[in-house]
């Protein structure tokens, strides 16, 4: 009896603990150690601190594809091959709207809509035909959509170069000695509130329950009636609005719009989609961030690692990932059931 | 599998007439568009050795190609080695590359096995440019021999009769059988006694030997140039969509899938609308995506599907 009574004390030492304890794990540990080497690292060195917040700036982009591509591998095991070409397809649409006279942020909106209704209409028309029948069709269907898309916007629009207006401007603070221009500043502080917007929905509403529920257990969300088959609509709906907000924070820092504007950017969140866990949406704003960084760091230091080596660089780290702790770090380990 | 059928063989004779007189009534021009359906040919039959035969999916074998094509390219430049022999190179080069890429692909399987060779045919044509003394950067390397239409042809679709011949025999035997067993499930394969870790990296080793030839007769095929921009992503999305054309795990299919791949830009190119190069891409993806969906096993399976329907009625 004495030892329950004891167990059953909420000692302080103990809630302490208990508040701890997740902190505690070696992921968080990691990050901690992480954040905590960019800061001392900032603040010695003005370069450092330059790279690691254009390096946050480009990584919120990574993350906000990447956590496009995890929504969808949550609900449906399947990876859009297409997602950065649907990305890079609304960015020309939002560009056609601007030419058309809107204002940039009046574009923006409309485009999201577009993007909303146009990644709907995939799921709907392209992939739930095939969605029950295999991986590799559901990924030749990606690839066609890919291959589709490319003709399309250059049909469209051409090949060559076109050029849109920043929606923040070319001016640039100096905190100290370091120099952040607004573009950054700018393209983190949107793509950070599109990601928070969508963890509001995703937690906080009905739909968003319903959403998790299709995604996590669809057999018995049908039975409390969710409408699975609608959430997964929904859902390449919503990957393609966060694709639709990275293409356009891409396309500033590209400073010109091509068909390939997304092509490098989708191995970027590929890589940060499996260093997250590629079932983890926290897993992949975090990857994003990180790959982002450590790119602009490894650029800036490593002189062997130039900018024609940043994309296989990206592949390095999937590589290495994938063969050391395949379940990233967020993920959890996978059981494989007969 | 085990022994070829009647009808089978009568097609193969066919073609092999086709092949063997199309060289005295084609053009320079067109004989060298029907070698490139032949490169094709060859890259398709490895990557559905791959993905239809063994069940792993590689959207990177464009890639191979370029290991390939360079390989020829360099070996031509650097020491004027015989460009057959430069083949048999690429062949044994890709196949070791591909099995030591195939032993990290055990770990994975299904989409991570596609983002992976997707990201390592993003990935080859950058890495040519920065060992640009090496390999020529973005200007490519030139072999030092050129050939002709006729040269291109013959020795093409030799190849291609070989490298069919060659697979027809693997996938008929234990092998063939072990990598089917493996792509209907693994667990099942393992528990019947076939060793998961080699097959599936002989067969990854065997695909990517196959792209490697094809790479290199398709450096030939561009005047004796290899460039990074020839090697895109988008030969490899060109590859499989051939292959999902042709249908995944038949060989009789992949001659249309090369066909298709081979000849739609050309014969699209008179075409008004379509007929940019734009034009071909929306072609391209449109056609997958139908083909995917309304004849999942591709042409070969519509194939069977219309034989046994007639025998039927």
């Amino acid at each position: 009896m004495a030892t329950v009574q004891t167990r059953d004390q909420p000692g302080p030492g103990r809630d302490l603990l208990a508040v701890l304890a997740p902190l505690l794990r070696p992921v968080s540990l990691l990050l901690i150690a992480a954040a905590v080497f960019l800061i001392v690292g900032s603040l010695t060195s003005e370069i450092f601190a330059q790279q690691t917040v254009a390096g946050l700036a480009q990584g919120a982009v990574f993350g906000s594809l990447a956590l496009a591509l995890v929504l969808i591998y949550r609900a449906t095991e399947v990876i859009n091959f297409a997602q950065g070409e649907m990305a890079m397809a609304t960015t020309y649409v939002a560009y056609q709207l601007i030419q058309w006279g809107l204002g940039y942020w009046e574009a923006f909106f409309a485009t999201l809509a577009f993007a909303f209704v146009f990644g709907t209409l995939v799921q709907l028309l392209l992939i739930r035909p095939v969605q029950h029948r295999s991986t590799i069709a559901v990924v030749i269907v990606t690839v066609g959509l890919f291959v589709l898309i490319d003709g399309v916007v250059g049909w469209i629009w051409g090949a060559d170069i076109k050029f849109m207006p920043s929606p923040f401007g070319q001016q640039v603070y100096h905190l100290g000695g370091v120099a952040i221009s607004r573009q950054d500043i700018g393209t983190f502080l949107v793509t950070i509130l599109s990601v928070i917007a969508l963890w509001l929905l995703f937690q906080f509403t009905k739909l968003g329950l319903g959403m998790r529920a299709a995604a996590l257990r669809p057999a018995s969300a049908r039975l409390v009636g969710v409408r699975v088959d609608r959430m997964l609509a929904l859902g390449w709906g919503l990957a393609a609005v966060l694709g639709a907000v990275a293409g356009l924070m891409t396309e500033p820092s590209q400073f010109v719009l091509q068909p390939t504007l997304m092509q490098p950017v989708l191995i970027y969140a590929f890589a940060a989609a499996v260093l997250g866990g590629l079932e983890s949406p926290a897993g992949a704003m975090v990857g994003g961030l990180a790959l982002g960084v450590f790119l602009n760091l490894v650029g800036q230091y490593v002189h062997f690692v130039t900018a024609e080596l940043r994309l296989p660089f990206a592949f390095f780290v999937l590589l290495v990932v994938l063969l050391i702790k395949p379940s990233g770090l967020f993920g959890r380990p996978r059981v494989r059931k007969v | 599998m085990s022994r070829p059928s009647v009808p089978a063989l009568v097609a193969a004779a066919v073609v092999a007439v086709v092949v063997a007189v199309l060289p005295f009534a084609l053009s320079g021009y067109h004989q060298g568009l029907a070698a490139l359906v032949g490169i094709y040919f060859i890259a398709i039959i490895g990557l559905n050795i791959l993905t239809g035969y063994s069940g792993q999916i590689s959207i990177g074998h464009g890639a191979f190609m370029a290991v390939g094509g360079y390989t020829t390219a360099i070996m031509s430049r650097d020491h004027h080695t015989n460009l057959v022999l430069t083949m048999l190179m690429a062949f044994a080069i890709c196949f070791a590359l591909g099995f030591v890429l195939g032993l990290p692909a055990l770990r994975f399987s299904g989409v991570y096995l596609a983002l992976v060779t997707f990201a390592f045919a993003v990935s080859v044509p950058q890495i040519v440019l920065k060992f640009s003394t090496f390999l020529g950067g973005s200007g490519g390397v030139q072999t030092t021999q050129t050939v002709s239409h006729v040269w291109l042809f013959a020795v093409t679709w030799a190849a291609a009769a070989i490298l069919f011949v060659l697979a027809w025999l693997i996938l008929r035997g234990r092998t063939g059988r072990a990598f089917r067993a493996i792509r209907d499930s693994e667990v099942a394969a393992t528990s019947s006694g076939v060793e998961l870790p080699i097959y599936k990296t002989l067969a990854f080793g065997i695909s990517a030997a196959y792209a490697g030839v094809a790479g290199s007769l398709y450096v030939l095929a561009t005047n004796g140039f290899a460039q990074p921009n020839e090697f895109g992503v988008i030969l490899s999305l060109q590859l499989l969509v051939g292959a999902a054309v042709a249908g995944l795990g038949s060989l009789w299919g992949v001659i249309v899938g090369a066909v298709f791949i081979g000849l739609l830009p050309t014969v699209s190119s008179d075409v008004p609308v379509i007929g940019s190069e734009h034009g071909q891409d929306v072609v391209f993806g449109l056609i997958v995506i139908i083909v995917i969906l309304l004849i999942p096993t591709g042409f070969a399976g519509l194939l069977a599907r219309l034989t046994r329907a007639r025998a039927g009625a």
